[in-house]
């Protein structure tokens, strides 16, 4: 104990590094799969089928209704027993993380579509756009400037949420860090330097967020 | 000689409410024809059944022959052949106007960009436009963009082009520029179906009046029969409340030359 | 794979017991984070020298940081400080400086979102500051934060099941308990799902509702 804060950290700095390796993969598979589910939620509900609302309805709800742990909790014990499936807690985590965090940016981009005068889609089509070319080149860029600052947003919420793939036993930066503590004790230095590596990541993305978001508010 | 476009037994409805209703109207290639009718009579609707933005319930509707209202129609190819023109131009805000008229020929019709490009600068160039091939749509005027939107249709090579209010919303000092576009297409032997409140320039320009009330076809006439001696006492009444037209000059011709 | 029907039973009592301890964290979390969030706010409008400063600090500290480290923070980490604190009040503490955070910026948000020209006539007819705020600014602010202030305390509610990690009988810990007590994992896993349903699901869709006719009613008004 006789060694400072300093020393400390510079000697379990690799261990924290590879955990924080972990954080950030699941964080970045979980924004990956959220964006790109988001995207197609968000058009799905924009083309006015019933059905296909009401399944995303309940998509939505269920993912509303039921929190995130809870959500790792029922993928991490029940894939294993009511689908024989089992998968790795780092998947568990990625796979809630991006569908959780795909309903999120998909009522993000269903907003942002809706929110584009009709006519564009009309226009679009009377040249003969398919509906691809229609969302790719039209609707979507147009949508862009709306749907990015709270889709930001909610990839500080999904970096900060991946924290809780510690308690279904992902070896991340949390688990890390408990690690040197059962070592050294030294659970203030430990857990301050785990808020600050959130913080550092997450800071910059949510300032972000509310620079674009004042900047693209007329336009 | 069969028609270019062949409207037969056409019905449309809006839930309950029958939007047109047994509409029967041919279109000669080459021919211009202007649809006259109070608002809310079904005539932007049957554009828009041409340009299949709605569907129509019954009936049939011909292009050169085909039945557009057969399962299997592939829209996209009739959009190409039909271009059509808004009231609120819907030009895309994200893009340059060269962008803007790039994206069908490119993307729709796959074609060459040095082919396109030179075709939309030497249209842009007839619509006196050109200068403005690389600023945004929100840089330009009402009247300018909904100039562009038209080369946007025409970029397409279409061969029926479609004008659904296209002066309706934009101030009257710009009005005269858009139907001296029109005006030109009509000249050159284009397909022209029009829908406007410009009457003026509707007895100018159409070859023959379609007069619409209540989704029905009341009649169909060369203008100077339409104007002079209208048959329906609802076109009577109509062409009263425009009377003004008389005091106008007696063709937008010889105004705009 | 059969379901032990009779066992879901006989946890009932536990999981009402759970349900309630889970409300309780929750509203006595949303209580504190109100207090907390009606102080900030009022520093940040008036724009408090230095404290306004320390109160925007300490907000984008807590927003950006996770709940569940802030959690083992002050149940872990302050005992070494010589802080001991049980599981229930490190949930009640950390909620708070969590929850008062976002609410802080709910009613700025909110009191932000009233018209400057509101402000201009009310100093026009010659109203003081403080009758100001409580006659002009306040019923405006609340009303135009209420959709976001309620689904922050619904988000603070379902957050709730974070403190079961420093063993806050909640609903998930006592499924996590029964769990590694009895194997009965899915009927376990069952109950936890429709507790979840049955109390988050309703206060979602009403909150859904809300948004909806607050914004149609800020055009129609």
């Amino acid at each position: 104990m006789a060694s400072t804060g300093f020393e400390l950290l510079q000697v379990s700095l690799p261990q924290l590094a590879a955990g924080a390796l972990q954080t950030l993969s699941i964080s970045a598979l979980g924004i990956f799969f959220a964006t790109v589910g988001g995207v197609l939620y968000g058009v799905l509900a924009n083309l006015g089928k019933r059905p296909v609302n009401i399944a995303l309805q309940v998509y939505l709800e269920l993912f509303r209704a039921i929190p995130v742990l809870v959500w790792l909790y029922l993928v991490f014990f029940g894939l294993p027993i009511f689908f024989g499936l089992s998968i790795p807690s780092f998947w568990c985590a990625v796979l809630v993380l991006g569908l959780w965090g795909a309903s999120e940016v998909g009522e993000v981009v269903r907003g942002a579509l809706r929110s584009l005068p009709r006519g564009q889609r009309e226009a679009g089509l009377s040249i003969g756009l398919s509906g691809w070319q229609l969302y790719g080149y039209v609707l979507l860029p147009q949508a862009l400037k709306r749907m990015t600052p709270p889709t930001i947003n909610l990839y500080t919420r999904i970096i900060k949420t991946s924290s809780l793939a510690v308690l279904i036993g992902v070896v991340e930066v949390i688990k890390a860090g408990q690690q040197i503590i059962e070592r050294t004790y030294e659970s203030v230095l430990i857990y301050g330097a785990l808020l600050l590596f959130f913080f550092f990541v997450c800071y910059p993305l949510s300032a972000a967020s509310r620079v674009l978001e004042r900047r693209w508010a007329h336009t | 000689m069969s028609a270019l476009i062949e409207f037969q037994g056409f019905n449309k409805f809006f839930g309950e409410q029958q939007v047109l209703e047994q509409i029967d109207l041919q279109v000669q290639a080459g021919e211009v024809v202007v649809i006259l009718g109070p608002s809310g009579c079904g005539k932007s609707t049957l554009l828009r059944c041409l340009n299949g933005l709605e569907q129509a319930h019954s009936g049939s509707l011909r292009l050169d022959g085909k039945e557009l209202l057969a399962p299997g129609t592939d829209w996209r190819q009739v959009r190409q052949r039909v271009g059509m023109v808004f009231q609120s131009y819907h030009l895309f805000g994200h893009m340059s106007v060269l962008d803007n008229l790039l994206l069908g020929p490119l993307k729709v019709q796959k074609r060459e960009r040095g082919e396109a490009q030179a075709q939309a600068e030497a249209l842009l160039a007839r619509v006196g436009l050109l200068d403005k091939r690389d600023v945004f749509p929100r840089q330009l005027s009402g009247g300018q963009q909904q100039r562009i939107a038209i080369v946007r249709s025409l970029c397409m090579n279409p061969e029926v082009m479609l004008f659904d209010e296209v002066t309706a919303a934009l101030d009257p000092e710009m009005v005269k520029e858009v139907l001296q576009v029109i005006q030109g297409l009509a000249r050159e032997g284009m397909t022209l179906l029009i829908v406007t409140h410009e009457m003026a320039f509707a007895r100018a320009v159409a070859d023959r009046i379609v007069f619409m009330e209540a989704g029905r076809i009341l009649e169909q006439n060369p203008p100077e029969r339409f104007f002079t001696q209208p048959q329906s006492a609802r076109a009577q009444q109509f062409l009263e409340k425009f009377s003004f037209v008389e005091s106008l000059p007696k063709t937008l011709h010889k105004e705009l030359s | 794979m059969s379901f032990d029907t009779a066992f879901m039973l006989s946890t009932l009592p536990a999981f009402l017991k759970a349900v309630g301890v889970t409300l309780q964290v929750g509203l006595l979390a949303i209580f504190t984070s109100l207090l907390v969030a009606v102080a900030n706010a009022a520093i940040l409008v008036f724009r408090t020298p230095y404290l306004w400063r320390l109160v925007k600090g300490y907000v984008e500290l807590a927003r950006n940081t996770p709940l569940l480290i802030q959690l083992f923070f002050v149940y872990f980490a302050l005992p070494s400080l010589g802080v001991k604190i049980s599981g229930f009040g490190a949930a009640i503490i950390t909620m708070t400086f969590m929850g008062g955070a976002y609410l802080t910026e709910v009613l700025r948000a909110g009191v932000e979102a009233v018209p400057r020209a509101q402000l201009e006539s009310g100093r026009s007819i010659g109203l003081s500051e403080g009758q100001l705020l409580r006659h002009v600014i306040l019923p405006q602010a609340s009303i135009l934060s209420l959709p976001a202030l309620f689904a922050t305390f619904v988000f603070l509610l379902k957050e709730t099941t974070v403190v079961s990690a420093v063993a806050v009988p909640e609903i998930l810990y006592t499924t996590k308990n029964y769990i590694a007590l009895y194997y009965k994992t899915y009927e376990m896993l069952a109950v936890l799902t429709l507790l979840c349903v049955l109390i988050f699901l309703p206060l979602s869709l009403l909150l859904r509702y809300l948004e909806r006719r607050l914004q149609h009613g800020q055009y129609g008004v």
